[in-house]
């Protein structure tokens, strides 16, 4: 049970991160949690969450529903406030690199009948590289279109937001991330609800988002497909139960050990919360 | 807070008000006004205490389905409905003074805005807050449209109409009081016979609505209780200041409760109170606007309510808050220092002369605590006499800080190994106090969780369980 | 019923204030902050009767600022009220507006032999009469022109609007969609809320001057309401919001002065107009509007 819980964490090298360096030479690991509890109201709902990630990997992080899965990653993001803990983006506080962050919100977060094109929700994704008064330009459009062919949706760009079904919503969301070029993407349940072309069409970008070196975080709920999607894999239940290569945490052999008889009760569970639309959480 | 302080000026100002008129008089004026001496004043007062408790219970059901200023757009709806009728009244009977008819416009022109709203909202993909916006103005420019034909009209003054839009209460005679005191007893008789209706109405429309009840029917008939309310409160308080009454007590009573028969109950109080102080601070002091009053009154009330309530209270809200992140602050240092003891062996001597001091800066490297938040945390914990401090060298448990690290760190772990063992179940939002683990769990579970451990991690002789998985 | 150089000067008065109001209440309709503006334009008065009693003085700065502040404390309480009581934002908007307005009551009737602040002006305004408060006079091409200061002063709300709009198109756009990517994105959402609260609160106190606050709710909410109906574009909302907002000036003016005439009454609020020509037009563009209006719907849906 012992090596299965927790991988050897990462050395941390803290504040020597810097925003212009190379990608080769970025110091400290993508997302280092130490510490971190979040209360809502009088509970706390995630509890002592320590996280290193490493660099260029894809992380699922699953667990039953109200574990505080999406609580972790708004707590990253500074979303919501922080009962006590720290988190580190490439070893630096997240403010000081924001603009090597892309967030993936759920999809019932915004207005769907908000006046705007596909192109233009795609094209927000650069506008933190723009910062204040900037105009929309044409590279911005550019970068939009390019990221818009990589999710499928091309065609679509001049439609309005409220004509897409709910997977190219989805897809439209990944495509104004993949527009902002970040270097680590947290995703909040990508995967909710979308139908089988979206999900294809998600995997790809994964691994393309992969190959170039970039880390993703992605909240997840089916187990069934964990091992084809992720490399490495946080389980999460208040507090991280298991974190590490997804090899290694989630082979049938150390999900016995880690989760004795209950393991079929436990996929069920997830399977189940997966298949209402969007999760509850 | 800065809306306090402004409403603290309201009472200084209202104080200087009553203090210019002279002792002797200002007393009679008071025991006038408390002992209902005066017949004017007991009908005001009485009247503006029964619009309260009926807007506290009509605005209850608006802020639990989320539609405090449908209110607004109501009452500003009955304007052309006042005008309206006035003109036909004048038309017919030769005189627009006659209350009823006036407020039967009122009611009309007002549900027809309401009705309009979720149209708007039901047909279009225009959202409730420009629906209620665009009835509002629209409704209220016709109103105006018709106001200035009105003002040309030879036939008769508009004396009657003047009182509508500003509220006199003061001037209110007999037959105000009947209207206003009908519309109190019917919205109590109301929302006492359709208790249970409302309150699924109010909680899951949806639900309401598969077991069969006909929700249109009751939003229509919660929104008729609305309107009666607007419309007889119109006279006493004004057009703008009736939403106070619908909306400001009800936002009152649930800062002090979640029940849904005590918000009632406490909303029906804070409207019956703020007309009752309003009516007679403002009896009190001539020359103040009653409806103003009043409603800086009920407004009064709503800051008292959203400091000290008890649960959704700002005090009581910032005191949990920081108590809650003081105990976890409390539990990791017991624990951390537990961890860094542990080191020495698996059942570490926690107190006493023998152990060693544990330096500050080993304590820092435990926890993403900078110097001086260590500093603040090893300082409360010795105020309630957890850890001797040595300022320069380190920190030590006392006894009670031993037995209390002991159980902190137990408590952890077992919890660590049920989350692990029991996954599938989310004990989200539980609450890992100090004992609590097995009041949660019960003592077998705890037994079995300790026996599922490997034979190293078994509890040491302190009862407390190696942690399963490396320490940093 | 004859057209004066006078209406003339009543239709470009209201046709500037529609303008600036539209500018600000397309990005209030999208953010679902309609009734904000009804908040700010009854709380503002306060804060003339505020100015006035620490002043003495009539002059519109001071007047303006004093508004214009409390509009602005209008938006900061209500967020307040809503983060601190968790209550939610329509009722923490009736709580403070409402407290506000009766505060306002309270200060012009205590103040009531020194100040000449006439609630009713407030709510109804006197558009008729903004065009003898001339501020100009100016002969052009041998064309003499009397500008009346409430064309000047909402004449710069207009331009103070356009140019937010124009510069930080991006920024409000972003910012009322999704508020928490313009956050991780390092665009404030939160200052921009409290821009866009300031141009409210600007464009209310400078229109209700001149027109009352019945209209400016009227034209900060029902034009962008309709041309949401019409478009799916944000530019085109803006300016389609806009150009609605001077039609129904334009229109609702002419019906004050015309349509009297043939009922054989006097002369009607051409405030109250522009409301209902507003109105006519919102219910027009509900019923016809191309993708979203309701007949179309109505064809659409039959075959599923």
């Amino acid at each position: 049970m012992d090596q299965s819980l927790r991988e050897r964490p990462v050395a941390r090298l803290r504040g020597a991160g810097s925003v212009g360096l190379p990608e080769e030479h970025s110091p400290g690991s993508p997302l280092s949690v130490h510490d971190l509890t979040v209360a809502y109201h009088r509970k706390p709902v995630i509890w002592d969450i320590d996280l290193e990630i490493p660099e260029g990997k894809l992380v699922g992080i699953v667990g039953p529903n109200g574990a505080g899965k999406s609580t972790l990653m708004k707590a990253c993001l500074e979303l919501v406030p922080r009962s006590s803990g720290e988190v580190r983006i490439f070893g630096e506080p997240y403010r000081a690199q924001r603009k090597l962050v892309g967030y993936v919100p759920q999809r019932e977060s915004v207005d769907w009948d908000f006046p705007v094109s596909v192109l233009d929700v795609v094209a927000m994704g650069t506008y933190g590289r723009l910062g204040w008064l900037r105009p929309v330009n044409r590279r911005c459009k550019g970068l939009a279109m390019e990221a818009l062919e990589k999710v499928g949706l091309a065609d679509f760009a001049h439609r309005q937001i409220s004509q897409l079904s709910g997977g190219q919503q989805q897809r439209v969301f990944l495509a104004r991330a993949l527009a902002q070029d970040a270097r680590v993407y947290f995703m909040d349940e990508p995967f909710a609800a979308v139908d089988a072309a979206t999900e294809r069409a998600i995997v790809g970008i994964l691994h393309d988002l992969k190959r170039r070196g970039r880390t993703c975080l992605v909240v997840h709920h089916d187990l069934a497909t964990v091992e084809e999607y992720f490399d490495w894999l946080v389980m999460l239940n208040m507090r991280v139960v298991a974190s590490g290569p997804t090899a290694e945490v989630f082979t049938a052999e150390n999900l016995r050990k880690t989760y004795g008889g209950k393991l079929t009760l436990l996929s069920e569970a997830a399977t189940a919360v997966s298949k209402e639309a969007g999760g509850a959480e | 807070m800065r809306k306090g302080a402004g409403i603290l000026c309201v009472f200084l100002f209202l104080a200087t008000a009553a203090a210019e008129a002279s002792a002797d008089s200002w007393r009679d004026d008071f025991a006038s006004v408390v002992l209902l001496r005066d017949y004017n004043t007991r009908l005001v007062l009485v009247s503006t205490t029964l619009l309260g408790i009926a807007g506290g219970l009509a605005g209850s059901f608006l802020l639990l389905r989320k539609r405090s200023l449908m209110g607004d757009a109501l009452s500003h709806a009955t304007l052309p409905g006042i005008v309206l009728a006035f003109m036909f009244a004048v038309h017919f009977t030769g005189t627009g003074r006659s209350f009823a008819v006036l407020i039967t416009g009122a009611a009309v022109t007002g549900l027809l805005g309401c009705v309009v709203v979720l149209l708007i909202r039901s047909l279009t993909r225009v959202k409730d807050d420009a629906a209620m916006g665009i009835v509002l103005s629209v409704f209220y420019g016709a109103g105006v449209v018709l106001l200035s034909i009105v003002q040309h009209m030879p036939e008769a003054g508009t004396a009657g109409l003047e009182s509508f839009l500003y509220g006199k209460t003061a001037s209110m005679v007999r037959a105000d009081f009947y209207l206003v005191s009908g519309a109190a007893v019917i919205s109590l008789i109301a929302s006492l016979a359709l208790f249970k209706e409302f309150r699924l109405l109010c909680f899951d429309e949806g639900y309401a609505r598969s077991m069969g009840w006909p929700t249109h029917a009751l939003d229509v008939l919660m929104l008729l209780l609305v309107t009666l309310v607007t419309v007889v409160g119109l006279q006493a308080v004004g057009v703008v200041l009736i939403i106070a009454f619908l909306i400001i007590p009800a936002a009152s009573a649930r800062m002090w409760t979640s029940r849904f028969g005590w918000m009632l109950a406490l909303a029906a109080g804070f409207g019956g109170a703020s007309g009752w102080l309003g009516a007679g601070l403002s009896a009190l002091a001539p020359g103040l606007p009653a409806g103003a009053v009043i409603v800086l009154t009920a407004a009064a009330l709503f800051v008292l309510s959203l400091l000290a309530g008890p649960d959704r209270g700002v005090i009581a809200r910032t005191v949990r808050a920081r108590a809650l992140k003081r105990r976890v602050e409390r539990q990791h240092l017991l624990r951390g220092i537990y961890e860094v003891l542990e080191e020495s062996g698996p059942a570490p001597h926690l107190a006493g002369d023998s152990v060693p001091l544990i330096p500050w800066a080993v304590l820092e490297r435990k926890r993403s605590w900078s110097p001086r938040e260590l500093r603040g945390v090893v300082r409360r914990a010795y105020r309630r006499g957890l850890v001797e401090t040595m300022d320069r060298d380190g920190v030590r448990l006392t006894d009670a800080g031993a037995r209390a690290a002991a159980r902190v760190t137990r408590n952890h772990r077992l919890w660590e190994i049920y989350l692990v063992e029991y996954a599938d179940i989310a004990p989200t939002h539980v609450d890992r106090d100090a004992d609590a683990v097995e009041h949660i769990l019960g003592a077998g579970l705890i037994r079995r969780l300790e026996a599922s451990l490997p034979v190293a991690a078994r509890p040491a002789a302190d009862g407390v369980p190696a942690s399963p998985h490396p320490i940093r | 019923m004859e057209w004066y150089v006078f209406d003339t000067w009543i239709v470009a008065v209201g046709a500037l204030c529609a303008a600036a109001c539209a500018l600000a209440g397309s990005f209030l309709v999208l953010r679902r902050m309609s009734m904000m503006g009804d908040a700010i334009s009854h709380a503002v008065l306060p804060g003339l009767a505020v100015a006035f009693l620490l002043t003495g003085s009539r002059t519109s700065v001071v007047m303006f600022i004093g508004a214009a502040a409390t509009g602005v404390l209008t938006a900061v309480f209500t967020q307040w009220v809503s983060r601190l009581g968790n209550v939610e934002r329509g009722a923490s908007m009736g709580i403070v507006f409402t407290t506000l307005f009766a505060l306002g009551l309270l200060l012009i009737a205590r103040g009531a032999e020194r100040v000449d602040l006439d609630p009713g002006c407030v709510l109804f305004g006197a558009i008729e009469l903004t065009p003898l408060d001339v501020v100009a006079d100016w002969t052009v091409f041998g064309v003499h022109l009397e500008i009346p200061r409430a064309f000047v002063v909402l004449g710069v709300v207009f331009l103070l609007n356009l140019a937010v709009v124009v510069f930080l198109f991006k920024e409000l756009r972003i910012s009322a969609f999704d508020p928490a990517l313009a956050t991780t994105l390092g665009l404030h959402a939160g200052f921009m809320h409290y821009l866009l609260m300031t141009m409210v609160a600007v464009t209310t106190v400078a229109a209700f001057e001149a027109v009352g606050s019945i209209l400016v709710i009227a034209m900060l909410i029902v034009p962008p309401a309709a041309a949401h109906l019409l478009t799916d574009r944000l530019g085109t909302m803006v300016v389609l919001s806009v150009v609605l907002g001077v039609f129904c000036a334009a229109g609702g003016h002419a019906a004050a002065v015309f349509l009297p005439a043939l009922t054989g009454h006097d002369a009607v609020s051409t405030s109250g107009m522009m409301a209902v020509a507003a109105g006519i037009l919102f219910f027009a563009a509900a019923l016809f509007a191309p993708r979203h209006g309701i007949l179309a719907k109505g064809r659409r849906s039959p075959r599923g």
